[in-house]
């Protein structure tokens, strides 16, 4: 057995009362609704983790834990007892300690100094007290720090550890660790794991949140699932001990990708045959060195035929920009090529790639794809400024934009006032119009979607989609990257799956491809 | 070039750098300290011409300069307290509140000052100074630095006072947080909007202060418009010292000369237009941004407001 599965066979007997637990919280933005009467209960000595995929709801729960949000409605128990958690600071108080997602230390600052921030200011800071009471958790928890240490200069895994340190020393009982695995090497999750089978042998609850099924697993105690911001499954300690692995991944799997609970608004897929012939967009061993905290791309191959739309799925931020921007020519590969109906486009700039057929539409669409205060006129032409015939020697030829814009825009039935109205003042689904009338003229044959939907309401969620539909049935080669699982499986062809910078795998989009991805998506699978 | 180098000369030209030096100190150390907990302060000239004209109605008619300088202290950190509500609580746009709050407080200041004393520009008495024994016999630098008001004396001790602050407590740490990295303070559990809203009033009260020297003590009256870009100069100094208050002191003091020694030169007898000499500490600011400028890093938050959850 596993440390976790033993620790959990000891305590299936006696159930340990939740030091925090939420009761039906629900927590709404413009828009949307993040937590839906979500029950969680925190227990002493659990590891209780959530699994869920990007706009599940996780990061609105942790912010309700911590003190950065109250929730709408619903109702906080901190030891059997109604509590509003209003700051960060009551959050601390009340012995709830969280490690975010993006590290929350001061980059300036020595480790030391992180560590003392918050005592009150009137006093001097007291490093040898603190010292001694840093080396007395780690010593005890087998962590590691360098106090004198600037922080910035630390890596993500160790600036992490110092996060812990933190949480401990203001005696936490409840430590929040929200995505801490999705930066760390191998080695490092596996350390973060022991340390968290230490942490709740000394009685603390610990919250892991994670995207990776395996890690669940093998550090967890119980494990809930989110969806949609509701809670759709939980799977208690003795549960967890009697499935076995695949049946429990199954039912993991299921409940976080299943149909039934998913996006009431996608329409079914219709499969469709596509007659065999030579790719139109060719991606060949294709790296993009990443960056600080930034994922890259490795080693990336597919081909899409013309009218095939290919998918590409994965969480958020696993290398899915940064290949759609090294496709587009924004940014540098350092291997592999991009092939243009069997021609290399490598030396090609992005107004070459843009001349030989290859768009991308952007899903940053106010900063990188438009210029806001433009007209939409200008911004139909964005690409092709200077260019005949709506230049003419240097000068603008009003007639000839004015008509060009005219017809695109009744066209893509895009709703504005005139196409002198600032792009800016648009919504953002006629902002996405006024890009793909943009990018689908003059001889498109491979478009690039990133996140086409993203941010849209249903009506222009449902058009986006259509057009994408009529787009590949054009004969166009379409790569669609998106987070929604359930747009991919309406529109794709096949459907890739990214996962830190690497395609995880390729599956064809037939009965049970949902399930497939979802396993691809969080590690199930390799 | 002899007959420049007199006693005369050195010692009008040193206590004239200490005189105008130390409005330019206070502002420095007050927008240092503001910009240390990211909030960049536009508004600080305008703090400083409500200083002086405070400063300089509380000394007038109470005939006590402390009772001007506390004016000048509550002055300055009023305007800076509407300066915090508009820009920390609420999150407006710092530099467009700063430069409206300086042209409010010009406008005001000149206003009020017409209504009380019409044309008259009234004259307190000049400030009894509190030499300091043996030090201020020293020749030159005596008269010019060890025979002063005391509270030039609680100006340059200021620099190490905020020294301290910084390097040596925990309210320094808060401070260089809320400008570098405001949500890590926040999570540790200190309030950053109230971390912000005390530093940009303790610039308000220090601008303040170097206003009402300027008026009770610099000049001795209330002129409109009078502290011409002092505040400025401040900011100038605080982005060149960054951090360090030593550095805003030894940027004041060159400042402070340059504006000196217009009246240095006449004690000299040397005839050169005033105008071409009032441009001096300008062209100043410029050589030394061109010279420095480029090498000064400011807090990473400087500007933002802080907004709880935002993402």
């Amino acid at each position: 057995m596993t440390p976790a599965a033993t620790a959990r066979a000891a305590r299936a007997a006696a159930p340990a009362v939740p030091l925090v637990e939420l009761v039906e919280v629900t927590k709404r933005f413009p828009g949307v609704v993040a937590n839906d009467r979500v029950d969680l209960a925190l227990r002493p000595g659990e590891v209780h983790v959530l699994l869920g995929e990007n706009g599940a709801g996780k990061s609105t729960l942790i912010g309700i834990l911590s003190g950065l949000q109250e929730p709408d409605e619903g109702e906080i128990r901190v030891d059997g007892r109604p509590q509003r958690i209003t700051s960060p600071r009551h959050a601390l108080a009340l012995g709830i300690g969280t490690v975010f997602q993006h590290v929350m230390l001061v980059p300036t600052l020595t480790v030391a100094e992180n560590l003392i921030l918050g005592a009150p200011w009137w006093r001097r800071p007291d490093k040898a007290g603190l010292a001694a009471k840093v080396a007395a958790i780690t010593d005890s928890f087998g962590l590691a720090v360098d106090l004198e240490a600037v922080t910035g200069e630390l890596s993500l895994g160790e600036q992490q550890q110092v996060e812990i340190v933190r949480a401990l020393l203001r005696d936490s009982r409840v430590l929040i660790l929200d995505e801490a695995t999705s930066m760390l090497t191998p080695k490092g999750i596996d350390e973060l794991g022991a340390l968290m089978r230490r942490l709740v042998a000394r009685g603390l609850a610990v919250i892991f949140i994670t995207h990776k099924l395996g890690e669940a697993f093998r550090f967890g105690d119980r494990i809930s699932v989110l969806r949609l911001g509701r809670k759709v499954g939980e799977i208690p300690p003795e549960r967890l001990n009697a499935l076995d692995e695949a049946a429990a991944t199954e039912e993991i799997v299921r409940l976080m990708f299943g149909a039934g609970a998913g996006d009431p608004d996608a329409e079914p897929h219709v499969a469709r045959t596509l007659a065999p012939a030579a790719p139109l967009l060719s991606v060949r061993n294709l790296t993009v060195s990443g960056g600080a905290g930034i994922v890259g791309v490795e080693d990336v191959s597919f081909d899409i035929a013309p009218g095939e739309i290919l998918g590409i799925a994965g969480i958020d931020g696993n290398g899915q920009k940064q290949l759609a921007e090294a496709i587009a020519g924004q940014r540098v590969a350092s291997a592999g090529s991009v092939l243009v109906d069997g021609k290399p486009v490598d030396h090609f700039d992005v107004g070459a790639r843009t001349r030989a057929g290859l768009r991308y539409l952007t899903d940053d669409r106010l900063s990188e794809g438009t210029v806001g205060t433009f007209p939409i006129s200008l911004n139909l032409l964005l690409k092709r400024i200077g260019a005949a015939p709506y230049w003419s020697g240097g000068l603008e030829r009003p007639g000839e934009i004015a008509t060009h814009a005219e017809e695109l825009v009744k066209r893509y039935d895009v709703r504005t006032p005139s196409i002198e109205t600032p792009i800016g003042k648009l919504s953002g689904g006629n902002i996405q119009k006024v890009l793909l009338a943009r990018e689908l003229a003059d001889g498109a044959r491979v478009v690039v979607f990133n996140k086409p939907t993203y941010g849209l309401d249903v009506q222009n969620i449902r058009a986006s989609r259509r057009r994408i539909r009529d787009i590949a049935g054009q004969g166009i080669a379409v790569l669609l990257i998106s987070t929604e699982l359930d747009e991919l499986i309406e529109l794709s062809d096949r459907i890739a799956v990214m996962a830190r910078g690497r395609l995880a795998g390729i599956v064809g989009n037939d009965e049970g491809a949902r399930l497939r991805v979802g396993e691809l998506m969080i590690g199930a699978v390799s | 070039m002899q007959g420049l180098l007199t006693d005369a000369f050195l010692t009008s030209l040193v206590f004239g750098a200490i005189s105008a030096g130390i409005p330019l100190l206070l502002a420095g150390l007050g927008e240092q300290l503001s910009e240390k907990a990211g909030v960049l302060n536009i508004g600080i000239e305008g703090m400083m011409l409500a200083g002086a004209y405070v400063g300089f109605v509380a000394a007038f008619y109470s005939s006590s300069l402390w009772l001007g300088f506390a004016g000048g202290a509550a002055g300055g950190a009023a305007v800076a307290l509407v300066m915090a509500l508009l820009c920390v609580r609420h999150g407006l746009n710092q530099i467009v509140v700063g430069i409206a709050l300086t042209l409010g407080v010009e406008g005001l200041t000149a206003l009020l000052h017409h209504f009380q004393f019409g044309r008259t520009y009234p004259r307190l008495d000049a400030a009894t100074s509190l030499p300091i024994p043996v030090l201020s016999e020293l020749p030159i630098l005596g008269p010019a630095l060890f025979d002063r008001h005391p509270i030039v004396y609680g100006a340059i001790a200021m620099v190490a006072v905020m020294a301290f602050v910084y390097r040596r407590t925990n309210l320094g740490l808060d401070l260089q947080a809320a400008g570098d990295q405001p949500a890590a303070l926040d999570v540790a559990g200190v309030d950053v909007v109230t971390t912000r809203t005390a530093a940009v009033i303790a610039t308000g009260v220090m601008a303040g202060v170097g206003g009402a020297f300027m008026a009770n003590i610099g000049a001795g009256l209330f002129i409109p418009f009078m502290t011409g870009g002092a505040g400025f100069i401040g900011i100038v100094l605080a982005m060149l010292a960054r951090g360090r208050p030593l550095w805003v002191l030894a940027g004041a003091l060159i400042f402070g000369a340059c504006l000196s020694m217009t009246t240095a030169l006449q004690v000299a007898g040397v005839n050169i237009p005033t105008d071409v000499i009032q441009m001096l500490p300008f062209a100043a600011v410029m050589a030394v941004l061109v010279i420095f400028g480029r090498r000064a890093s400011l807090p990473a938050a400087l500007g933002l407001p802080y907004v709880r959850g935002a993402r």
